[in-house]
């Protein structure tokens, strides 16, 4: 089986579709907004919407929620079954209340979702949400996680035991460094 | 690098290449053996590992489908990945934490002490900790296990700061950094531990023992060792005596290849363990090889898991540095006073930010979720590890109709938890809040299990021929030159991260298969 199929199902959307067979995820630059090769505008725009309204951080701006629209776009121009879900669901949350998702109210956004939170569809742009958000550098330094450590030598000269809000822990239980 | 010939029936195959398997062979190469060493996966190395926690899933993980069944929450939340474990060079020495502890006395005799409970198919262990005692020396030493041998304990960090202050305001004794096979001081070749905080993704400093680094190249080095990665076997083959005779492998073009030997030894986890012992199954042995017992893939044991998140209103920074920092060790006793049998282990857990929103609360979305993943900085977490029943009717199946890309059944994983395991889980999360409530935590997170890492028990070993698959070395009750070389062999699951005593029972099994070949008899 191919590791972007594994996922494709129910809550198994954890270990999902987002991150390529190269395992590195696209970084598109900043503040452009990508160009799209499979999605409609409306369609791009809805998914947009949605995935800021699956993951809500105020803290962010649309950058990093257009590349997880950008990883989905890559998905559905890689396979039109994923593109005919994309299509598809854009189309169920349109018809939810009569009116145009992205005109909804941020309340009527979750309650349009909460509705589909168990299709196919909207745990494929949860599980690419959730792998392409939270592997942005962006988002890394907006949630405060420093990531990898290895360029500058690990975290031992780099804050791994500068907790200062708890008593010192003694020796015998914890060494100082070599 | 040693190339035997496919046709050379005087080589011992090896398959798998983690804690048992890697450790197996080069014990064999040492002692002379020829071996050929059979790995799924491909060979990576510190230098291609990434401080990246999806980019080292999708490099390290098991990632072949499986189906499972149960009523564990594994079953729900990740239905085709029961076991979070690696197809790769070094098998899930890549990915493990380091904790080494040995088993303790009464856990080898868990039918003696746990009697009366229903449902479980308890058994004592046919050897003793008095067995295995120079041998888990042996590992110590080999491995490098910190406050053994006078190596002293590692640093703590931030996140075992939390715990210990927690941990020691509510009572608990035993509190420290662990037994720990990753160097606080430079050894055997290796560097002292950057505090990277990558355990889980392939240590790039290589102060983590990883059969990969040690024990692999010092068995090429002796000349012995034929290393084949991206070679999966597919079956044991017997000859009409019952003798293994030989492994049916593809390699990484797909290519159908027959490596003869004198003896096999399995070591592929303990769910392709059973698998491909079921997957060999022929005329002369219908239900599976090493089965007259009907105990091949059953008795699945995963450990009594689930971690506990603190939230603070200080910042913790949990990610920086070695993932199990510390432990707590009062729990991991026998006292059933506590509601049920049996004992568990507290130790740090940290995972960065990809991996907190993948697994605090799998499934879960929105402003609540999203609320709590802004605290992120301000967690501290704890992983709970202990005993779990064995049950005959959790097990490794062969899947009836989904076939693999070679053409062979996947493996089914069902599990359902026991009611022992279930009040130990209970019991755990509410000690694990306690400890963290202790330091002034302002919310307590339950997480549930991930996929399982210790996988455990599917080809059990046994006193008696018709009670388990395999005798205290290892050494298939139906065919003597069939061995089983990995966390399948447990009888019980015991509280205790099982890598050491797998790495163990590979040192006594190479000592045993020596002696034995000696005499002639395998």
């Amino acid at each position: 089986m191919k590791r972007r199929e594994f996922l494709k199902t129910g809550a198994m959307a954890v270990v999902g579709t987002a991150v390529a067979a190269s395992g590195i995820v696209a970084r598109a630059a900043e503040e452009a907004v990508p160009k799209f090769s499979t999605l409609k505008p409306h369609e791009a725009q809805t998914l947009l919407q949605a995935s800021r309204q699956i993951f809500p951080h105020k803290k962010l701006g649309d950058a990093p929620y257009w590349k997880v629209v950008s990883e989905l776009d890559a998905a559905a121009q890689a396979d039109p079954s994923v593109a005919k879900l994309l299509t598809d669901g854009v189309a169920q949350l349109d018809g939810f209340n009569g009116s145009k998702f992205i005109e909804l109210s941020d309340k009527q956004k979750v309650e349009a979702l909460k509705s589909i939170e168990t299709t196919p569809f909207f745990q494929k742009v949860r599980g690419v949400d959730l792998q392409t958000l939270y592997s942005d550098p962006a988002v890394f330094k907006a949630l405060k996680y420093q990531g990898a450590s290895y360029a500058m030598g690990g975290y031992l000269h780099h804050g791994f035991n500068d907790l200062e809000w708890l008593p010192d822990v003694p020796q015998s239980a914890s060494p100082k460094p070599a | 690098m040693a190339e035997h010939e496919l046709s050379d029936d005087s080589v011992i195959v090896v398959i798998g290449s983690g804690a048992g398997g890697g450790t197996l062979a080069n014990e064999l190469c040492q002692k002379g053996f020829k071996v050929v060493l059979l790995e799924a996966g491909q060979h990576q190395s510190s230098t291609t590992f990434h401080n990246e926690e999806w980019f080292a899933f999708n490099q390290l993980a098991w990632l072949d489908k499986r189906t499972t069944s149960g009523n564990w929450r594994v079953a729900k939340d990740f239905p085709n990945l029961p076991a979070w474990i690696c197809k790769t060079v070094g098998g899930t020495t890549t990915h493990w934490a380091g904790a080494s502890l040995r088993l303790q006395e009464h856990e080898f005799k868990a039918k003696t002490h746990y009697s009366g409970i229903d449902g479980a198919n308890l058994m004592d262990w046919p050897l003793t900790l008095s067995d295995l005692e120079p041998y888990y020396a042996k590992a110590e030493t080999k491995m490098g296990v910190t406050r053994t041998n006078d190596i002293p304990g590692l640093p703590g960090n931030n996140n075992f700061k939390v715990m210990y202050n927690g941990a020691t305001r509510v009572g608990y004794k035993t509190v420290h950094t662990g037994r720990m096979a990753i160097n606080s001081q430079p050894r055997d070749g290796r560097s002292a531990c950057w505090q990277l905080g990558f355990c889980f993704q392939g240590c790039k400093s290589g102060a983590k023992w990883s059969t990969l680094y040690t024990e692999i190249p010092k068995a090429e080095a002796t000349g012995k060792l034929d290393l084949r990665p991206e070679s999966m076997v597919m079956q044991i083959q017997h000859d009409t005596n019952g003798k293994a005779t030989g492994v049916l492998y593809a390699d990484k073009d797909g290519q159908h290849l027959l490596q003869k030997a004198r003896v096999v030894c399995v070591a592929g986890n303990s769910i392709e363990t059973p698998r491909l012992l079921l997957n060999s199954s022929s005329s002369t042995f219908p239900n599976g090889l090493a089965n007259s017992s009907g105990q091949v893939g059953k008795n699945y044991m995963r450990h009594t898991t689930g971690s506990v998140f603190g939230v603070f209103k200080k910042p913790v920074h949990f990610y920086r540095g070695t993932v199990m920092a510390g432990i707590i060790q009062d729990e991991a006793i026998l006292d059933t006073k506590r509601g049920f049998t049996g004992g568990f282990e507290m130790e740090t857990i940290s995972l960065g930010l990809p991996f907190t929103a993948a697994f605090l609360d799998p499934g879960a979305w929105g402003a609540n979720y999203t609320n709590l993943l802004e605290q992120y900085p301000n967690m501290a977490a704890m992983w709970i590890v202990g005993e779990d029943m064995p049950q005959e009717k959790n097990a490794v199946t062969l899947h009836p109709t989904e076939k693999d890309k070679l053409g062979l059944p996947i493996p089914n994983v069902h599990y359902d938890d026991h009611a022992n395991d279930l009040a130990m889980r209970t019991y755990a999360f509410k000690k694990g809040a306690a400890v963290y409530q202790a330091v002034g935590a302002t919310r307590t997170i339950e997480v549930p299990p991930y996929p399982s890492t210790h996988n455990l028990g599917t080809c059990r070993q046994s006193e008696k021929p018709g009670d388990g698959v395999c005798n205290k070395w290892g050494q298939t009750h139906d065919i003597k030159n069939l061995f089983i070389s990995d966390g399948s062999q447990f009888t019980t699951s015991a509280a205790e991260n099982p890598t050491l005593t797998i790495v163990t029972l590979a040192i006594r099994q190479a000592d045993y298969i020596a002696e034995q070949g000696g005499k002639q008899n395998i």
